[in-house]
């Protein structure tokens, strides 16, 4: 039977294969990247030890991203509901407007001090896309960046932000042209050059090390939620709800990891993913629609994908949760029961998206918007002794022409 | 008795020269097309390549894509790829076949199921690009127990050590990729480097047959004929596709190459 060990971060507790839970992560890699991959694993393991390099972290995270991000109540779509306090831990308010600014952060700093002066990201939604680059520029770094060119279509206002750090984006016109083919797309590219370049994986997937990674940079989000509610509650509340979107699950994983101790009864963690149009067969809810097991990108997860074992197309309004596999350690956390998953369709995520800025001074953006979807959903059967808090992960700047064309000029 | 896979390199070295390799992608361009490519280019070569085609490959170049996406768009499933292979070990002139591709296909179809398949249709040797040592002793020993060939891949990268554990733990054949690239990239590196890696590997152990694949073509392929075998690949795919686009026939042109290939070795 699959356990969670406690006191012990998610993101070590696999065995000696990298696998979570015995089957989920692992390193399903070409030979030629055994070694970058092993080297990386070496690094890493030493620098987060290393108490210079977490200092240097902590300095880049306190001036150049800006923690905290704010911890707020919304009062008027709480009335509004009358059920459940809501409450949004706005991550969004981090330098670039997203939670990928963290993991883009580490990766940089990885990057410097293994003396390669290359890095190459995929992305989706563009945040990871244009975190990478901001920090690449920051730290003096050249940049590539894979992106599906209908990605590139959808996410404007994130790839012109790319293009003025600098960057260089690569059209990936394979596929079905969004975040699965910039992945691929990527791996590939640094199969032939990862002699001088280092890869940045944008979510908390791929082979087992991008999964700790990435993890162990999101995890910001909760050490700071911890304290916040301590502060605003006292103690840490009875009933607490953590309701996050999961496309590849680095914002989920970073809001949930300081809580996964807890007990279900009293902290819940919820996971929303994308279901796609409403009378649409795709989707990209692996977890929540029941995919099989299956390896895509290095790592063994649920996938959309067919008896053949090729990878579905999937389709979401929300770039960023556009994706067919999902990281292992949601699995893994689907597995023991932790967390449950399920889904909001392109439908809910826009109403939800209307409500939340017609009551508050808040924007986010369509990721985000799939999780207020859930807490919107189940608020009004909760008392008022239940407090939901929604991860405000990305700001709707970027979707920009999206809400326009679906929502009207209102926007 | 011998084993096909060493036999084909055996065979080529009694007429002194490397076995040739071709990969080409199972129902490139049609079930029908690929199997008459491979008919028709089996006097030239020593040992088939076949692709089982993904749709996510992640160390896989450009001309290898195309022909996948083209055969999957095809309608391709992966038990033609079993029958395409089963009527070419039925013709005369057949050579031993390695399937190779990606494990996600191999672990939906059922490892063992999959190799039981291999088997009563004729193939050789499987060749897993994702499914690195040591993750794969467990895969390989199946294969081993079925006289399957496992083929490891080395590379560039691999360190040392790792050379002389992979090799220890390898069956038949062992591929070595000429350098850090998807498939059908530009030789980046001289054929000699490429050769000097080459021999190291030898020296661990001369008995296995080693060979050379990525970036090889009509014009590379002589400077490396001391090796004991050439893989070929996306430059057949890129004939294909290329035939393709004149409305030409594939087949035609496809073995007009392969001679050409097996000329400047032979």
């Amino acid at each position: 039977m699959m356990k969670l060990k406690k006191n012990i971060p998610l993101i070590d507790q696999h065995d000696k294969y990298g696998f979570w839970g015995g089957k989920f992560g692992g390193s399903y890699i070409p030979e030629t990247l055994k070694k970058p991959v092993d080297d990386l694993t070496k690094e890493f393991s030493k620098l987060r030890k290393n108490k210079n390099f977490i200092k240097k972290r902590d300095f880049y995270f306190n001036n150049y991203i800006g923690v905290p991000t704010r911890f707020i109540k919304l009062e008027n779509l709480s009335k509004h509901l009358g059920g459940a306090q809501i409450w949004a831990k706005v991550v969004s308010d981090a330098n670039g407007g997203a939670h990928k600014i963290y993991n883009a952060t580490v990766h940089a700093l990885l990057c410097k001090s293994m003396g390669k002066k290359y890095i190459v990201g995929d992305t989706g939604a563009g945040y990871a896309g244009k975190m990478l680059s901001m920090a690449a520029k920051k730290f003096g770094l050249k940049c590539k960046i894979f992106m599906g060119a209908k990605d590139i279509k959808r996410q404007k206002p994130n790839c012109d932000a790319m293009k003025k750090n600098g960057a260089e984006i690569v059209p990936v016109t394979t596929g079905s042209q969004t975040l699965v083919d910039a992945v691929s797309e990527c791996m590939r590219y640094w199969v032939s050059n990862c002699d001088t370049t280092h890869m940045c994986v944008g979510s908390t997937v791929g082979p087992n090390i991008f999964v700790k990674i990435c993890g162990w940079s999101t995890a910001q989000i909760s050490r700071e939620l911890k304290n916040q509610i301590k502060i605003q509650f006292k103690k840490i509340p009875k009933k607490i709800k953590l309701i996050n979107c999961v496309g590849g699950g680095s914002s989920a994983y970073g809001f949930w990891s300081e809580f996964i101790d807890f007990p279900k009864s009293q902290i819940e963690l919820i996971g929303v993913e994308a279901g796609g149009p409403k009378n649409s067969k795709l989707h990209a809810a692996p977890l929540s629609r029941g995919a099989k097991l299956g390896v895509l990108h290095g790592a063994a997860s649920y996938v959309c994908q067919n008896n053949e074992g090729q990878i579905n197309e999937t389709e979401s309004i929300s770039a960023g949760l556009d994706y067919p596999g999902v990281s292992p350690i949601h699995c893994f956390l689907k597995d023991t029961k932790r967390a449950r998953y399920t889904y909001a369709t392109d439908e809910d995520a826009l109403n939800a998206y209307k409500l939340v800025t017609k009551f508050e001074k808040l924007n986010p953006s369509l990721e985000p918007s799939h999780a207020f979807a859930e807490a919107i959903r189940i608020a009004p059967r909760l008392n008022k002794d239940t407090v939901i808090i929604v991860n405000s992960c990305g700001d709707a700047k970027k979707d920009r022409d999206i809400l326009k064309k679906r929502l009207g000029k209102r926007i | 008795m011998i084993n096909p896979i060493n036999l084909a390199f055996k065979n080529a070295k009694e007429k002194k020269r490397p076995a040739l390799l071709t990969y080409t992608v199972a129902g490139d361009n049609t079930k029908k097309k690929s199997l008459e490519i491979l008919k028709s280019i089996s006097k030239d070569i020593d040992i088939c390549e076949i692709g089982f085609p993904h749709n996510t490959p992640i160390a896989d170049g450009g001309q290898i894509q195309t022909s996948a996406y083209r055969a999957l768009k095809n309608g391709l499933k992966i038990s033609d790829v079993f029958q395409i292979v089963n009527d070419f070990k039925k013709t005369k002139n057949s050579k031993p076949v390695i399937l190779m591709g990606y494990y996600n296909m191999i672990y939906q179809y059922g490892e063992n199921n999959f190799i039981k398949k291999c088997k009563s249709s004729g193939v050789n040797g499987l060749i897993v690009v994702d499914l690195p040592w040591p993750e794969n002793k467990g895969f390989a020993k199946k294969c081993k127990a079925k006289a399957i060939s496992f083929v490891q891949l080395l590379s560039p990268t691999t360190s040392k050590e790792r050379l002389k554990n992979i090799i220890k733990d390898s069956h038949d054949m062992i591929y070595y990729i000429s350098m850090l690239s998807t498939t059908g990239g530009k030789l980046k590196v001289s054929p000699k480097q490429i050769l000097n890696n080459y021999n190291k590997i030898k020296k661990i152990d001369p008995k296995k047959n080693c060979v050379i694949g990525f970036g090889i073509t009509e014009k590379t392929i002589a400077k490396l004929r001391s090796a004991d075998g050439l893989v070929v690949g996306s430059a057949i795919c890129k004939e294909i596709t290329r035939s393709l686009n004149n409305r030409q026939n594939p087949v035609t042109n496809v073995s007009k190459v392969v001679a050409k290939l097996r000329n400047k070795i032979s």
